[in-house]
């Protein structure tokens, strides 16, 4: 999913990049990105073929049936309760941090975005085993605030710290005081990153099977995935997919329209001044307080889980598993494969928004994100079927485990890469072919170099996404194949806490690199 | 920003060159990842995953024969393998109900068992076509919670378990194969109507969990008073920690009754495989008396159908269970998930 909006980053000089925009593209630049967004469509083309091949009479009371009703309440509940609170933790930590006086604020900074790189799912274990009777929406609720706010957080700190304080001060000058400066003056500039933070949020409560089918709360995709192991892919695994595709797209038809047209940027010459931090005053303990609490029930619940069962299957016992090794190598080789993947089908897309700007570019951009914001359980079906059907070949093989992973995380890879192309100057390429040297090699030997960082934090942000994918990687992988997610997975729902451990740790260390990464990189975005 | 950035670099390019360094190994043309050998015997494997590796390790060791598992429920292979049909790469199918084996056996994907194999197994823990046979069986129990619930008011039938009376005092794993394979001996022994009401009051009754496990962890911890599971789920608890059962009684429904039900896990070979021999051999030895010691003796708990294996001495006799007559290969899964979802539960 595109948990990757925080990371278009912008440095001062780099103005006029893609200064050819809008130029014609090559014919090939095009048929390459068309193909790749066709086969991007092929889950949506699979929702659309189940009510097509099912047929309305079929699907209709499958649809329309109160088990539909309750999910339908449940999951809207989810998303409605949900991204509100993430929205509150995530922009009033980050102003916290930001904006404020409050002690250690490098500290906390870090801490808040750390419950990013522990997987829900390994959360929702860490809360299930700590507070076993945890269950339905307000556990489900509980553990997924817990686990997504990084995702509005991040983003929000990159915009707070990229705002102008002369703003804040005119409306402080004509008489506002400090709540209403942050509720009519701070909060309206923050609308993009809210909207941002805000859709993947909902995005990952709609797509999120592993952290809620532990703690007993049924949502569209925990009940697709029982169906699929009742029925296989099933008319009724395909009646409840159409209903949650259409809640996706919903929402991202909603995300966009509710974007508006205000210009957010700064504009005007010379540098804005550092903010004057606003004083906490007697309120610092009461805050910190608050922030240690949210750090205990994020990060220090599901860690000393963890550890404990570590500490209970034996050190010996629970690292001794011998399929340990195993899931460890299949992980990395099929997250790499997806990474390396992704990136390669990145390339022509991102290439094409960033130099050849204009109505297709939009349209086969628009296409991966479409594609990517149906959840990993749709695809998984979409992919099944379609590998079965029509393709025997490609069923239960890592290429297709592959492509779901670029299917469901593609964006993390267009963005960083088509901000790398913007910033990559035109200039060099153009002066190396004046030197004599052809397009292509111009470009492989000026552009490709400056495009290695983009590159890498792409590849990193998928891979290490694709290393924690639990669903379509349950369905699609091939037999004997195991992941630490489906590994961890399997031991803890046969509530072998001990044994499900040694993965949880793994998956949260693989996980930290990214995290990192994409702290990094919203701290940098910010700083003008 | 300077050192910022830097980290930033330099966790990006670690990143990268992990991810580089396996890409080269993932970029051939080779399947990288799959762990079986062209000639290994590969099982649709819907039981438990311990449980069938114990069986083919030790068949590993008699024959030389590698054995590679695709784990998975029994509805979800069962079906899986009906839609792959001819094209499936599996060789055999190991259930931990009868249902879902019917389900290929009426697809027509099964190869006939070698004679010398049903010759093992007595008669009523097979089906008269001999296209598959029972490799084990389980008994279906009531768990419960004596703090909760005093003897005197356990419910006589699991027909009882309907009654408003039981709202929200029982649970179970209906997403589950081994719960299907409960309704669907309800519904062979009391018809579609009654089962449709039954499973109607049961969705306004039930707390729905996960899995057996999870149902008997609930019901230890007073959650929830009682629970419908099988019998070795409890009985493994018990031979181990007794962390998620200490607490807890079964309850035998006996009497014939539904809810005494004793389900087959079945056996069969893939007419499409290409290993028939193989295959063959490996039914033969887990219902010979070394696959069936393994039952008896191993952590499995579940209960020896063949080669006049006993039981693990700690289970009641399977003959003492009153357990009613229900021909294996009369159990209907689709008709269940339909009812199921029909009702609700699913």
């Amino acid at each position: 999913m595109a948990a990757t909006d925080s990371l278009q980053t912008s440095r001062p000089g780099d103005a006029g990049a893609g200064a050819d925009g809008g130029s014609r593209p090559p014919v090939a630049l095009v048929v390459v990105a068309a193909v790749l967004a066709a086969v991007l469509l092929v889950p949506l083309g699979y929702v659309v073929s189940v009510v097509v091949d099912v047929g309305w009479g079929t699907l209709e009371p499958l649809i329309f049936r109160p088990r539909v009703g309750e999910l339908l309440v449940n999951t809207v509940l989810l998303v409605v309760l949900g991204v509100p609170l993430t929205v509150l933790l995530g922009v009033g930590g980050a102003w916290l941090v930001e904006r404020t006086t409050l002690p250690a604020r490098r500290f906390w900074a870090v801490v808040l975005v750390a419950p990013l790189a522990i997987p829900a799912f390994v959360s929702s274990y860490g809360w299930a085993s700590a507070v076993p009777s945890i269950h339905g929406l307000s556990g489900g609720l509980l553990v997924s605030v817990l686990a997504y706010y990084p995702l509005v957080y991040l983003p929000a700190m990159a915009a707070i710290r990229g705002l102008d304080p002369a703003l804040e001060e005119s409306a402080r000058s004509l008489g506002l005081g400090s709540w209403a400066v942050f509720g009519r003056v701070v909060l309206p500039q923050l609308r993009l990153a809210v909207l941002g933070g805000g859709l993947i949020v909902a995005l990952h409560l709609l797509a999120e099977y592993g952290a809620f089918a532990f703690i007993r709360f049924d949502t569209f995709t925990t009940a697709i995935v029982v169906q699929y192991q009742s029925t296989f892919a099933g008319p009724a695994a395909g009646a409840l997919g159409v209903v949650l595709s259409a809640l996706c797209l919903t929402l991202l038809v909603a995300e966009a329209g509710a974007r508006g047209r205000a210009r957010y940027a700064r504009v005007g010459s010379g540098v804005a001044r550092a903010a004057v931090p606003q004083r906490l005053g007697v309120l610092t303990p009461l805050v910190l307080l608050a922030l240690t609490a949210l750090g205990v029930a994020a990060v220090a619940v599901p860690l000393a889980s963890v550890v404990r069962w570590l500490g209970r299957g034996g050190w010996g016992g629970a690292w001794s598993q011998p399929e340990l090794p195993q899931a460890l190598t299949q992980t990395v080789l099929l997250a790499g494969g997806g990474a390396v993947t992704a990136v390669l089908v990145a390339l022509p897309l991102a290439w094409l928004t960033a130099r050849h700007p204009g109505p297709l570019a939009r349209l086969l951009e628009g296409t991966s994100y479409v594609a990517a914001s149906l959840p990993a359980i749709i695809v998984a079906l979409a992919l099944v079927t379609v590998t079965l059907r029509i393709l025997p070949g490609l069923y239960q093989t890592a290429f297709t485990v592959v492509l779901a992973y670029v299917m469901i995380f593609l964006p993390r890879a267009v963005v960083p890469l088509r901000s790398g192309i913007a910033q990559a100057p035109v200039a060099l390429e153009e002066m190396a072919r004046s030197l004599g040297y052809p397009p292509i090699v111009a470009r492989l030997r000026v552009t490709l170099p400056l495009l290695v960082p983009s590159i890498a934090a792409g590849a990193a942000l998928v891979g290490l996404g694709a290393a924690n994918e639990l669903t379509a990687t349950l369905l699609l992988a091939p037999t004997g194949t195991r992941t630490l997610a489906t590994q961890f997975w399997s031991q803890a729902s046969a509530i072998d806490y001990p044994a499900a451990a040694p993965y949880a740790l793994l998956l949260i260390l693989l996980s930290v690199p990214a995290v990192a990464l994409m702290f990094a990189q919203s701290r940098r975005r910010g700083a003008r | 920003m300077t050192r910022r950035r830097s980290t930033a670099a330099f966790a990006a390019g670690l990143t990268a060159v992990a991810l580089g360094l396996t890409a080269c190994s993932a970029d051939g043309d080779e399947d990288p990842v799959a762990a079986a050998s062209d000639d290994a015997l590969v099982v649709y494997n819907a039981q438990h995953e311990q449980l069938t590796e114990e069986w083919a390790d030790a068949f590993t060791a008699e024959t030389g024969i590698e054995v590679v598992l695709r784990n998975g429920n029994d509805a979800e292979l069962g079906n899986q393998l009906v839609q792959e049909g001819e094209e499936s790469r599996g060789d055999v199918f190991l259930t931990e109900n009868s249902p879902a084996m019917s389900l290929v056996e009426n697809a027509g994907l099964l190869a006939p068992v070698d004679q010398a194999t049903l010759d093992q197994v007595p008669e009523q823990y097979r089906p008269a076509s001999g296209l598959w046979t029972g490799i084990a069986a389980r008994s279906t129990v009531f768990v419960y919670n004596p703090d909760e619930l005093p003897e005197a008011e356990l419910p006589a039938s699991i027909m009882d378990l309907a009654d408003p009376a039981w709202k929200d005092r029982w649970g179970a794993a209906p997403g589950g194969a081994d719960f299907q394979a409960i309704v669907s001996a309800i519904l062979e022994l009391e018809g579609p109507d009654a089962t449709r009401q039954w499973l109607d009051a049961m969705e306004e009754n039930v707390t729905v969990y996960q899995n057996n496990i999870a149902t008997m962890k609930a019901v230890n911890a007073g959650e929830v008073p009682g629970g419908v599971i099988y019998h070795y789920y409890w009985f493994r608890d018990q031979d181990g920690t007794r962390e998620n059962s200490g607490n807890t009684e079964l309850h035998y429904f006996g009497n014939q009754d539904p809810g005494a039900f004793v389900s087959v896990s079945g056996g069969g070979v893939l007419a499409s495989s290409e290993n028939q021999e193989q295959a063959q051999q490996f039914l033969a030895f887990l219902t010979g008396t070394t696959g069936q010691e393994i039952l008896g003796t191993g952590y499995s708990m579940e209960y020896p159908v063949a080669s006049g294996v006993p039981a693990n001495p700690a289970l009641p006799a399977l003959d003492s269970l009153q357990a009613p007559a229900v021909d294996p290969s009369r159990l209907n899964s689709v008709d269940v998930t339909d009812l199921m979802t029909d009702a609700g539960l699913l």
